[in-house]
Order: structure tokens, then sequence, then C-alpha cells
């Protein structure tokens, strides 16, 4: 109970709450505590070169860690650029405490320098938020936030501190239990539900598990009881984009990523399952397809730490409220007790690897080495290349993104960085950055699309100044793939404004941030090219030209169902009825 | 350093709006926004044709930061007019409150006869509990609710205020 200014109960509550990380960028409003953060022995301070960077490398190091990511930004512009990457965790439910600083309490509401309504604009794009104004609240409320940031659904918060607040004295109290007045989530699963649950996958004869970024939110003991209740089961396994690495890809149950550029065997089995076992997952539009065409002979588990998830999209028949790991827990617990065996599933496997044999991810290449590079063979090169190392990837957003999710397999979760539900351009190499300062020792590739690393770019001084060795692997086709990929299925391949025109010389520009640049052009110089970029210590990027116009398939055009994938380019018809095209 | 804050005098505004989507959340936002208080804040529609909606918003604030609301009030888009009731002489202020009391034996009537003293109506009851519907202005409910407490009150809904000025005319 000492007296201290705002600015240093700031600082105390960071170091009290083990944070050892800040990723952010000084101004005005901020400066008290940047003065209090000042040659801190115990927090590393991350100077980005724009805040929404900030905001991805926080939650690049929250993905990678599971411990929240925090970022300290100014008021006014610092904030309104950090909306962005708070949007993000809140769509992909990733612990965040983001710090803004606002104009002293004697000008708010007046129109002051650098002055926004930070909580009124984020109010919408935050799990909670804060306008701080009084500093003996300060030790209360950042002590409150980590606890809502991390609990429950994980999710983004505010806190607003005014410049005259982090000025004034006042004491820093930390409350002795950590209990929210009215948010309390429940974690622990109902057991009358959990029953229900048991009864049900021990009945049925096509049952398949649908799981989620929940399971990776819940830590890596929940994906080792995922692994344990499908072996248990002998089920199937598919994921979201957000769930990939709670299961590994090289198991045989195992059927790939599920929805609009999923399997063929992961959504067929979707659509002929007498049961799926969602696990922190939410029924997405990309996931579903037509819901109307979703699923139809499946009865419904539904797993879920978010109460308003439950029955949102669509009806289920056992929800289980709670944390995933736990309900997992619970399930085999259950199973267990029971005495429950798996069921002879040889007839529903049989027909999984009918739909197998399409062999849906193949695609048609030139193999000699003067070749161009597919893109899909990019990324199993990277893959294979980097077998053995663990490496960390993240990516950004478009046809890259959906071909390292279907082409790169991952063995453990927190390995696999992506923005899935706002779909963030510009997410990845900051990601990376988070990623990298959190795993030093790590291999950490941002594989990337050379329209979205241009969104944030700004960044390669950040890892030029932090000496990090982050790997930035650009599947350069000079195109926005997946807009023009759009304009192709629905308007006749009338390709506006979708063309990446006036590229800069990625190499030249590596080496103007003393990073080093290499040029894969053809297919015979990509595996020595990887081998290169893995070999070389500091930050590499590698331009690595694909096939211009190459598509990401399979793929469920957009109010389609399940049953109605597009295998091949020669499935693509170019048009599309209104109410297709108005769907996203 | 420590910070202080002005006192300020109470104020009621009555604020006509278009009734639209989004329009209470612009107006509250703004109070957030800018640091004004609210201390109390009712809405409905007033015209035949649901076009218009009136607020009424008790704040309170120094002279200056007042002619500031008003003048932030009406800057906004859907709003029609504001009206600081204390500059238009004299109003009158109502506000309804439900009032739940549950009990037996001596208390279940001395609750009866204030209520009564109070010209509370009741509205529900059972053999256990009574809903009184009670209706002035906010310190004769504050009363009413404070004399209730020592009679097995168990649950209280307010409106919060609505104004008018006194005499014939519209303002």
């Amino acid at each position: 109970m000492t007296e201290m200014s705002g600015a240093d109960m700031v600082v105390q509550a960071l170091v009290d709450l083990g944070v050892d990380t800040v990723f952010g960028y000084p101004g005005g409003a901020v400066l008290p505590i940047y003065d209090a953060l000042f040659n801190h022995p115990t927090i590393r301070h991350i100077l980005v070169r724009h805040e929404q960077a900030a905001t991805h490398a926080a939650e690049g190091y929250a993905r990678a860690t599971g411990k929240p990511g925090v970022v300290l930004v100014t008021s006014g512009p610092g904030a309104t650029n950090a909306v962005t990457g708070i949007t993000d965790a809140l769509l992909d439910s990733i612990p965040m405490v983001v710090l803004t600083g606002q104009v002293p309490t004697t000008l708010i509401g007046t129109d002051a320098f650098q002055e926004c309504d930070t909580v009124g604009i984020t109010r919408h794009c935050t799990k909670h938020n804060y306008l701080v104004m009084d500093p003996d609240r300060l030790g209360p409320i950042i002590h409150e936030a980590f606890h809502i940031a991390t609990h429950g659904r994980p999710g983004p918060v505010v806190i607003d501190i005014p410049k005259n607040v982090q000025v004034a004295t006042g004491t820093y109290s930390v409350p002795e239990l950590i209990e929210h007045q009215s948010y309390r989530p429940q974690v622990e699963p109902d057991a009358d539900a959990i029953a229900d649950a048991i009864a049900l996958i021990a009945a049925a004869e096509r049952p398949i598990f649908y799981t989620g970024g929940g399971v990776i939110n819940a830590g890596p003991d929940a994906s080792a009881a995922l692994r344990q209740l499908v072996g248990l089961t002998g089920a199937p396994i598919t994921s979201t984009l957000m769930g990939l690495g709670a299961f590994p890809s090289d198991d045989p149950k195992w059927l790939g990523m599920l929805g609009m550029h999923g399997t063929y065997e992961s959504n067929m089995a979707m659509n002929r399952a007498d049961l799926i076992i969602a696990v922190g997952a939410r029924f997405d539009d990309r996931v579903t397809g037509r819901l109307d065409a979703f699923a139809p002979h499946a009865k419904k588990i539904h797993i879920d730490i978010d109460r308003s998830s439950i029955n949102k999209i669509v009806p289920v028949d056992v929800a289980v409220l709670g944390d995933a790991g736990r309900a997992l827990d619970a399930l085999i617990g259950a199973w267990q007790d029971k005495g429950h065996k798996a069921r002879d599933l040889g007839e529903w496997w049989r027909r999984i690897d009918g739909w197998r044999a399409t062999r849906c991810l193949d695609f048609p290449e030139k193999k000699e080495s003067g070749a161009e590079i597919m893109p899909q063979r990019a990324v199993k090169a990277l893959f294979e290349a980097t077998r053995g190392r663990d490496p960390i990837i993240t990516t950004e957003v478009g046809q890259h993104q959906m071909w390292a999710a279907q082409h790169f397999g991952f063995s453990a979760p927190n390995r696999w960085l992506t923005s899935g539900g706002l779909g963030t351009m510009g997410y990845g190499f900051p990601a990376a950055v988070g990623a990298q300062v959190a795993r030093p020792d790590r291999l950490v590739i941002c594989i990337a699309g050379e329209a979205s690393l241009q969104m944030n770019i700004q960044e390669m001084g950040t890892v030029s100044q932090h000496r990090l060795p982050v790997k930035i692997f650009i599947l350069n086709n000079e195109w926005m793939g997946m807009v023009r990929q759009w304009q192709e299925l629905t308007y006749e391949s009338r390709y506006s404004n979708s063309y990446s025109d006036s590229l800069p010389d990625f190499v030249k520009l590596a080496e103007a941030y003393g990073w080093t640049g290499l040029r894969i052009d053809t297919l015979g110089e990509l595996e020595d090219g990887i081998r290169t970029m893995i070999d070389t210590p500091g930050p590499v990027i590698v331009d690595c030209r694909v096939a211009k116009l190459a598509n990401c398939f399979p793929m469920i055009p957009s109010g389609a169902a399940h049953t109605e994938m597009i295998l091949q380019p020669s499935d693509v018809i170019g048009t599309m009825d209104d109410e297709a095209k108005a769907l996203v | 350093m420590k910070i202080t804050t002005e006192a300020g005098e109470r104020h009621v505004l009555a604020i006509t709006v278009d009734n639209e989507a989004g329009v209470l959340a612009k107006i509250t936002g703004l109070f957030t926004a800018r640091g004004y208080n609210i201390e109390s804040l009712t809405v409905a529609d007033i015209t035949a044709d649901h076009a218009l909606s009136r607020i009424t918003i008790v704040t309170s604030g120094p002279p200056p930061v007042i002619d500031q609301i008003i003048a932030q009030l009406d800057r906004l888009v859907p709003v029609h007019k504001v009206i600081d009731l204390a500059d238009q002489g004299a109003h009158v202020e109502r506000e309804i409150a439900l009032v739940k009391v549950a009990g037996t034996g001596e208390k279940r009537i001395e609750a009866l006869r204030l209520a009564d003293v109070f010209r509370a109506k009741v509205v529900d009851t059972t053999l256990t509990s009574f809903v009184f519907e009670i209706t002035g202005n906010s310190d004769k409910v504050d009363r009413f609710i404070a004399l209730m407490r020592e009679c097995g009150l168990v649950e209280v809904g307010r409106t919060g205020i609505v104004a008018i000025s006194r005499g014939p005319e519209a303002v």
C-alpha cells in the first residue's frame, strides 16, 4: 500500500501479473508510462513501426505461448490504429490487454489534441473496456482486465488511461481474490450433459469430431485429451482453420480441415455423419456452407465455453457448457466409467476412404527443374524442409493462407497462427514478430502473399532493431489471388483492381533493412532456396515466384452445400446468381 | 498531484429526436465520450406516426458544461430540439416505481398503511406480498422506497423521470 504515480502503478501491475513483453509505440498521452518503463529490468518493450502491428504481434505472442499479449499505445491515432488488431483478437478469441493513453480528464470531451473516444470506439470490438478516472483504481482494474482477458472465452480488453491519471499519485492495491461481480463463466461441464454426450457417442455409427480454436485456447492438455478421446472412440476428426495443430495431421483419423477450402473427405463426412461432436468451434459460415444442407443426418453435441455460441447458427441436441479441456477430460472419464469400447466403425471408414480416394488436394504441375512452381508445391516443400524443426507458422490472408492450411501439417498446438474470424491482411508478419519474441530459439516462418505482406511491411524495421530471425516466405503470384479467384468464379474474370502492380524488389528491400533477400524462380531452385532460408541466420525474405493464375481448390462456393464442392478449375462456371453474389 | 472534479448543478433536458435505430446509442455515446453524467434517462416515441421520440435526461455539471452538452446534442443529425427545462421557468417531473414487498403480519399491514399515505396503488398481491405502483417526483419515490425497506422490500423497478414545463405553451 504505497503511494506512487499512476504510471508507476501500471508498470508495477504488469510486473505483478508476470508480463515480460510489451508491444507498443510511444506518444504524448503515454509518455509517463514510457518513462516508468525506461530501462526496466524485467519488462521488454518491443517498439513496432505502426500500432496495428503491435496488436498483431501481441496476438502472435499470445497464440504462441497461451499467455495474454500486452500492447501499449498513445491516445487518438495510436488507439484507432490498434482497432483492427483488437477486433482480430475478439473474433479469434485471443487474450490481449491494450493500454491506451488518453488526454487528461480535464480535457476529455473537448476535442483536445489526439483525443478520441477510445472506450466508445472499442466498445464493440473488445470483450470489455475501461476508462480509468482515478489512480487508486488502476491496480484493481489492471488485475481485473487480465482476469477477464484470459478467463472464459478469451478476448481483448482495453484500458484507457488519461495522462493526468498517469501523473497523479495514489495508492496501488491488488485485489486479494480476482472474482468479477457479474462475469463468472462456467468452466466445469455439467455432469448430466456429459452423460448425454457419452450416450450419443457410444451409440453413433457415423461419428465425427469437429474441433476448433477453443481446443487450442484451452491449453496443450486439452489437445492431449482430444487425442485420447479420438483414440478411444476410433472416430474420424476434422478441424476448423483455427483448430489446426490440436490433432496431429499424420494420424490416420485426421481428415484435414473442413469448410470452404477444406478437404472433400471432411466435408462429405460432415454431411453423411450421424453424430457431430463440436469442440470449441462455432459453426462459422466458412465451415457450414449452406445451412439448410448442413449435416442433415447428424445429431450434434456442442462443447463451448461461450453460452451465446450454442444454438446461435445450428441447433444442437446436447450442449456442454464449459472449458474444452475440462469437458474432454470429463468425456474420457465418463467413457471409461461406463466401460464403453470403440464400436466397429469399419463401414464408416470404408466410405471415408472412398472420399479420400478423390485425392482432392492433388494439383497439376510440371516436374522439370525449369518449370514454374505451383504454390501448393512451395508449401509442401517448406513443410518437408522444416519437418523435425517444430516451426511456428504464421500466415497473412488469402490463397496462400488456405494453401498453407491444406498442405502444411501440424502435430502440436500453438504452431499455427492465422487470422481466422476477421481475415486480416497484414496479420501474419507482425504475428511472426510476436511469436519470435516469445520463442526466440524457434524457427518462425510467415507464409505470405505479396499483397498482404505490404499491409504491414514497415515492421521490417522492428525485426532489424530487435534482431529477430523471422523468415518471410512470399508466395508471389503478383495478384490478390483470392480476390482474383472470386472474380473468376463470380464476375466472368473481370479483374477489377486485383493485380498487384508496382511491386517492390523484395530482395533489394530486404537488403535495405539489413536482412537477407532470396529469390526463387523455378522448381529446380525451390528446395535449395528453402534450405538457404532456414540456414541463414537472422531475418530472411524469400520472394518465391509461383504460378500466377493458380487457384485454391477444393472450394465450396458461397451458398453451396458441403456436397457441392468445386474440386478442380474445370468445374468453375464463371457466373453466379445474385443470391450467391450477395454472400461473402 | 491529485485530481479534483468540479461540482455541478442538476438539469433536466428534453430532447426530441428521430425515432430511428441507433439514435439512443448516439445520444448516450455522446455523454460517455465527452465525460458527461447521466443520472436518469427515459425514452418513448411521442407522435401518432411513431416518427419522433422524446428523450428525458437528467444530468449535472457546471453551467458551461451544461451549455456545451446542449450544443453537442443539438449538433447531432437526428436531434430536432434540445430543451433545458430549467430555462423554461417551472416544470413538473414525474417518475413511476414498482415496489415489491414481502412479509406477513404487522409489517404487511404497515406497508399497506404507508402506501395509502403515499397514494401508491396496489397492482399485484398475494397472501405474502404486494407490488405497489407509486408516481411522483424522485424525492417522493426515494422516501417511499426508504420506508419500504423497513417493511420487507425485495425488489424495485423505476422508470426514471419524464418532465414537462408548466403553463399552456409547448416548448
